[in-house]
């Protein structure tokens, strides 16, 4: 078991032709994951590493039965190409593009709003993975193996280097999801926490924050707010806790302003719930397995 | 982008709002010489930075030659680490009311937020800490635009001026038109004057444009040359680098901001001082590297450097590549110590042996082995 993506994905791809969507295109499919098409406008009736290209979404979909999509786009046209796949019907959008304007991204999530069937991933974002079943995304597959823990993360690398300390540890990974280093996202830590906790496949989660927002805080509040008898074990890393104020630390929502967003109040909100922080991300493979030693 | 007052005046003013006819200078003489023409002036320093006033960079001049003495005083002033090399000359105004109007990017409802005070002329900041109540939001719906209720509503319990409403209300619906043909991440307005006269006048701008709007906003580029706040600052926007100074002597490259984020913490953590911020983004290629090692050593300050790459679509060869060719092209002098994980990460180890790049198999071990290698 495991969460969004795994045999059931029938993958579409934005953006197929372009540099990162065909190398990416041809890595997915190495991996398993199921690919029936891809969309460049004006390269419709066309081929790309073995997949029919299509002008549209629309196309795509009555064509193939696509249900997720992951978007490489460049910026300009992202967000409508977030907004392409909605109306066309796809449930899971995955979007990897970095550099979308703000306002693009405000309107493509209210776009979404009518759309409530639809979930999207990102953007600025990894993707997400189903260790040895789906790979929706540029993640190095290698790093990852089959298990029952769920890896949430604003950081992509971050991603690859924590499911790389669990595997050498033995601990495989259900699925992993990079939310995006945006400060407008679509799924939030709330939104993939939900969802980790009613999957039978994921026992415990590994959460990986960062300084920015309040999306940390909101994440400890909702697992605070869950019956303890019910809860999944969830573990966690904040990282930019050196940051300084006012500095955009590369991703676009690693910013702390106006004293919101500092590290400090983030492991307060998971600390103050009994909920335990790493401070280093070796030590992470130490807290999952206390987690999982105890509950044995 | 962030953009001085005077920028951001100019943008409002082509929205419509009510901004004060003033005019940019570089010298006293020049400043002088516009008071001559507006009588009595305020005089204020053009640097990115709030408490400017406190910091007596804004001053009011009776007489040209008034203003010539306090401008020689303004220009060339240091606020908060900034050289200040304009100023704004405007009349001076006889201020009734301040109040606070601004529109932000707000994470949490994934929306642009209104927000009126009627604690204006003081730091926003400052407010939401003493008097959160006293900030009245206003969360926007990108497919409707801000509707003239949802102004008239949020000046009714900000306590504005009912008398001035029809005015206050129309910089207010500018302001959201400047935000959304701009793209700005934020407008503000602080103060929104009242002035004795019953004029309602703009009397600041605070707008930072998103950069990642900028390619269709051609007509703003020009602002980007006074963006900069130093030439690090500069060298690194024009090589598609995303470097931020942190004044420490530990350079750190890395692919990935969260990466390099955790490695700043970890250098940080073992007693160091990170000298920057630098992500190479992912699938770097050698010349980019290059760039990336230059920028860093152009710190004088840096004694020491730190890679980390875990590479997903970068690949470890390729960065160990560009490391072989900055050695080629220039005089590395400092210590440098390279962690290699991820894609190809044997073959990039197997190009850096014999070569003057420390291995390491770990950020930790990376932090602790450049302090050695520096001396400490």
């Amino acid at each position: 078991m495991s969460i969004l993506v795994g045999p059931e994905t029938r993958l579409l791809v934005q953006g197929i032709t372009g540099r990162d969507g065909a190398f990416h295109t041809g890595q997915m499919k190495e991996y398993g994951t199921t690919i029936v098409a891809g969309v460049t406008p004006g390269k419709g009736g066309t081929e790309m590493e073995g997949v029919p290209v299509f002008d549209t979404v629309r196309e795509a979909v009555e064509a193939t039965r696509a249900n997720t999509s992951i978007i490489f786009v460049p910026a300009p046209g992202a967000a409508d190409a977030i907004m392409e796949a909605a109306a066309a019907g796809i449930s899971l959008i995955i979007c990897l593009t970095e550099l979308i304007p703000v306002h693009d991204m405000v309107r493509a999530v209210r776009f979404l709003q009518d759309y409530p069937g639809t979930r999207l991933i990102g953007p600025n974002c990894p993707g997400l993975i189903t260790p040895g079943s789906a790979k929706v995304g540029i993640m190095p597959g290698a790093v990852f193996s089959p298990g029952t823990i769920g890896i949430i993360s604003r950081s992509g690398t971050l991603t690859y280097e924590v499911a790389d300390l669990l595997s050498r540890n033995g601990f495989g990974q259900s699925t992993c999801v990079g939310i995006g280093g945006d400060p407008v996202i679509g799924s939030t830590f709330v939104d993939i926490l939900r969802l980790f906790q009613e999957d039978r496949g994921t026992d415990m989660i590994v959460l990986i924050g960062e300084i920015g927002g309040s999306d940390e805080e909101d994440a400890a509040a909702y697992i605070g707010s869950l019956p303890a008898a019910t809860r999944k074990p969830v573990v966690t890393f904040i990282s930019g806790r050196s940051a300084p104020p006012g500095k955009r630390m590369g991703h676009a929502g690693a910013i702390i302003s106006g004293g919101l967003g500092g590290p400090e109040a983030k492991v307060a909100a998971f600390r103050d719930r009994g909920l335990p922080v790493a401070d280093s991300i070796p030590q992470l493979a130490d807290l999952v397995r206390t987690v999982l030693t105890v509950s044995a | 982008m962030k953009l001085h007052e005077y920028q951001g005046k100019d943008l409002f003013r082509a929205a419509g709002l009510p901004v004060p006819k003033g005019e940019v200078a570089t010298t006293p003489d020049e400043v002088a010489a516009i008071a001559q023409r507006l009588g009595k002036v305020v005089i204020k320093a053009q640097v990115h930075v709030g408490g400017r006033g406190k910091a007596g960079g804004v001053k009011v001049a009776s007489t040209p030659e008034e203003a010539r003495v306090l401008a020689g005083r303004i220009l060339g002033m240091d606020i908060k680490g900034l050289t200040v090399h304009k100023v704004l000359v405007e009349p001076a105004l006889n201020i009734a009311t301040e109040y606070y109007a601004g529109i932000v990017n707000d994470r949490t409802s994934k929306r642009f937020v209104l927000m009126l005070s009627s604690m204006g002329g003081v730091d926003i900041e400052d407010v939401a800490h003493s008097n959160p109540e006293a900030i009245i939001r206003v969360a926007i719906d990108p497919a409707f635009g801000l509707q003239d209720f949802a102004i008239r509503q949020a000046m009714k319990d900000a306590q504005f001026d009912r008398t001035k409403s029809r005015e206050l209300g129309a910089v207010i619906k500018g302001l959201y038109g400047a935000l959304v043909r701009y793209d700005c991440l934020l407008a503000e307005v602080n103060p929104l004057v009242v002035s004795a006269e019953g004029d309602v006048v703009v009397a600041d701008a605070k707008v930072d444009i998103d950069d990642n709007a900028l390619f269709r906003h051609k007509d703003l580029l020009p602002y980007r040359e006074e963006s900069f706040d130093n030439e690090m600052d500069r060298q690194a926007t024009e090589q598609g680098l995303t470097y931020v100074h942190l004044g420490g002597d530990i350079g750190v490259i890395g692919n990935g901001a969260g990466l390099v984020m955790n490695t700043l913490d970890v250098v940080t953590a073992s007693g160091g001082k990170p000298a920057n911020f630098l992500d190479i983004g992912g699938g770097a290629q050698a010349a980019l590297v290059v760039k990336a090692v230059n920028m860093v050593l152009s710190d004088p300050e840096v004694k020491g450097i730190i890679f980390n790459i875990f590479g997903g679509i970068t690949r470890c060869d390729e960065v160990a590549r560009g490391m072989l060719q900055a050695a080629q092209e220039m005089d590395i002098r400092v210590p440098v110590v390279v962690r290699l994980a991820g894609t190809q990460e044997a073959a990039g180890r197997a190009l850096l042996e014999g070569s003057q790049y420390a291995p390491v198999a770990s950020v930790q071990e990376a932090a602790r082995t450049i302090q050695e290698l520096i001396g400490r």
